[in-house]
């Protein structure tokens, strides 16, 4: 990619972040915007900007670089350019990990994503499983079959362990299930940062095995990948991404697939810079579609995730028409 | 360089064997081709050097040393291997493509090193491919795609190179400027070892054919040992004469129609 493309990447993640700052319920003007940020002018702006806006801006694009990575890892790793971890049931695992560790009171984002990892690297596992039964890894279209009924089957476990919750707890736990950055706060904010750099960190180290991968289970053997513990790894890594975003957002859908196809357009070559590019453009998606949705029905609010996929399910549909 | 050794190869939910008892071996300096008809085991074969089969039996082994006993980094070191079919999920410039196979020679978070550039440079010379360095892999004509593989195997360095029916689909031109070049790179000292259908072409390039049937070898020598009319008829199940090309001066497989030709 030109040096140009990643610094235009970096002023559309600039704009949805000021944009983030500025709207909302309450519109700020930019000079207020600049002046909050320091701590100047109106009690209520700064308050505004400091302590609402500025945590959820910085946890969607946290949460936005983490479901890049993950989806650009997968997409090669899978040979496919429909995974991501909604689609293949991923984050629904970590859904039904999430509300578990709740269940049993750990509510903690330092513990939540773990237990979110759980559930996911279970459900990629299962995944892959019926995949393979079904004698086709490498066909995209029996993997997202096998993703959208282990996503069902977590969303379906998810009702279950909820049941017998209050109403309030049953309310909460939906709207987090459709995706929110509305419970941003900066001390989570950081417990989610430091999981997507390990978890990121760990994909860009595997990166060259990717790059490998995607030509294909032998060739990559051939050229000296050790098949099974690279994809074994990357499936860890890429559940751990998308784990630690459900624990801190919610179930975000279609980001990890829009994301590193635009990156790929624009000119991005190799596994590592359509990663990197991915994590950029990912965190831009997110904070953008949260402003759609902290403004569109002010002040009500939109689910983050039913935004998400009002952009997603269409690029879905005409990435798929063009696969068949 | 590259020994089987009454290897056994069976597939997870196989109850035959692809693979029975097999032994041959390819030497420095010389072509040698295995033979056979479709599910001979001779694909098999090459999946066991990548370590995607453990033999049940018998030992595969690289200058006197066990597959097993080796990472596929320091296998892949020793022995470039073109796989039969290879279809890249993202297309890739060929200049990144021929990169990728110094994989084995890198670290972590190494970028290309001079050695490298050498290496992908005098590869892409090697098999021809200079002219298209800048194309994308799905802008290639078979016959491209083809030689681009190759440069990414003698990129990847070696003592070994190993190919899986590297001419199917080609033309004649391409077919012959590929065993041309694998002529050229067995006369300098390399082991190729080649699998192929290509029995006339074979016949006239190779020092030794294995030939392989149900599984097990049936013959395994020169080619005028091997391309026996009363050998390969009864391999492949179907009427041929094998004759001695005066032009090429090799032994030149027939086959021939059931009933005369009107």
């Amino acid at each position: 990619m030109r040096p140009r493309t990643w610094i235009a990447l970096l002023v559309a993640l600039l704009v949805a972040a000021l944009a983030g700052l500025a709207l909302g319920p309450v519109s700020l003007a930019p000079g207020t915007v600049w002046s909050a940020l320091f701590g100047n002018g109106d009690a209520n702006a700064i308050a505004i900007v400091q302590t609402l806006r500025l945590p959820r801006i910085a946890l969607g694009i946290v949460i936005g670089a983490g479901l890049g990575v993950s989806g650009a890892a997968l997409q090669a790793t899978l040979r496919n350019p429909l995974a991501e971890p909604y689609l293949l049931g991923v984050s629904g695992g970590a859904a039904v990990g999430a509300v578990t560790a709740v269940a049993l009171h750990f509510t903690s984002l330092a513990v939540l994503p773990i237990a979110a990892f759980a559930g996911a690297a279970l459900a990629v596992t299962l995944v892959l499983l019926v995949a393979r039964a079904a004698g086709a890894r490498g066909d995209p279209r029996v993997l997202l079959m096998a993703g959208v009924v282990v996503g069902a089957f977590a969303n379906a476990a998810v009702m279950v362990l909820l049941a017998g919750a209050p109403g309030d707890t049953v309310r909460g736990a939906l709207w987090w299930m459709m995706g929110s950055l509305s419970d941003a706060t900066w001390q989570g904010t950081r417990w989610i940062a430091v999981y997507v750099v390990i978890g990121g960190t760990l994909l860009l180290a595997l990166g060259r095995e990717i790059e490998l991968l995607a030509l294909g289970e032998d060739p990559a053997a051939a050229l000296g990948v050790d098949v099974e513990r690279a994809t074994r790894r990357v499936y860890l890594a890429a559940s751990l991404l998308a784990a630690v975003t459900v624990a801190g957002a919610g179930l975000v859908g279609f980001v990890g697939l829009v994301v590193p196809a635009i990156v790929r357009a624009l000119g991005a070559r190799s596994v590592r810079s359509v990663m990197l590019g991915a994590a950029i453009a990912g965190g831009a998606l997110v904070v953008a579609a949260d402003v759609v949705a902290r403004t569109v029905r002010a002040p009500a609010e939109l689910p983050l995730g039913a935004v998400t996929a009002l952009i997603g399910v269409p690029f879905f549909l005409s990435r798929l028409r063009r696969m068949t | 360089m590259i020994r089987f050794d009454d290897v056994v190869l069976r597939y997870a939910s196989a109850t035959r064997p692809a693979v029975n008892g097999v032994s041959l071996d390819a030497p420095r300096g010389a072509i040698t081709a295995i033979v056979g008809p479709n599910g001979s085991g001779k694909s098999t074969l090459v999946r066991a050097l990548l370590g995607r089969l453990v033999p049940e039996r018998g030992t595969i082994s690289l200058d006197g040393i066990p597959i097993q006993t080796l990472s596929r980094l320091e296998a892949a070191r020793r022995v470039a291997l073109v796989p039969q079919r290879e279809e890249p999920a993202f297309p890739l410039v060929v200049r990144d493509f021929i990169a990728l196979g110094r994989y084995a020679h890198g670290g972590v978070w190494s970028g290309e090193t001079v050695d490298d550039r050498a290496a992908i440079a005098s590869a892409a010379q090697r098999a021809g491919v200079n002219e298209y360095l800048g194309r994308r892999t799905v802008e290639l004509s078979g016959g491209e795609w083809q030689r681009v593989r190759i440069a990414r195997a003698l990129a990847q360095g070696g003592d070994a190179l190993v190919l899986d029916e590297p001419t199917a689909f080609l033309d004649v031109a391409h077919e012959m400027a590929v065993f041309e070049l694998l002529d050229a790179l067995a006369r300098e000292g390399r082991a190729v070892l080649l699998v192929s259908h290509q029995l006339n072409l074979v016949a006239r390039f190779a020092t030794r054919i294995a030939l392989l049937h149900a599984g097990a070898l049936a013959a395994f020598g020169t080619p005028d040992d091997v391309m026996r009319g009363d050998l390969l008829e009864q391999v492949y199940e179907w009427p041929l004469v094998v004759s001695r090309d005066p032009a090429v001066g090799a032994p030149v497989l027939v086959p021939l129609r059931h009933r005369a030709p009107r």
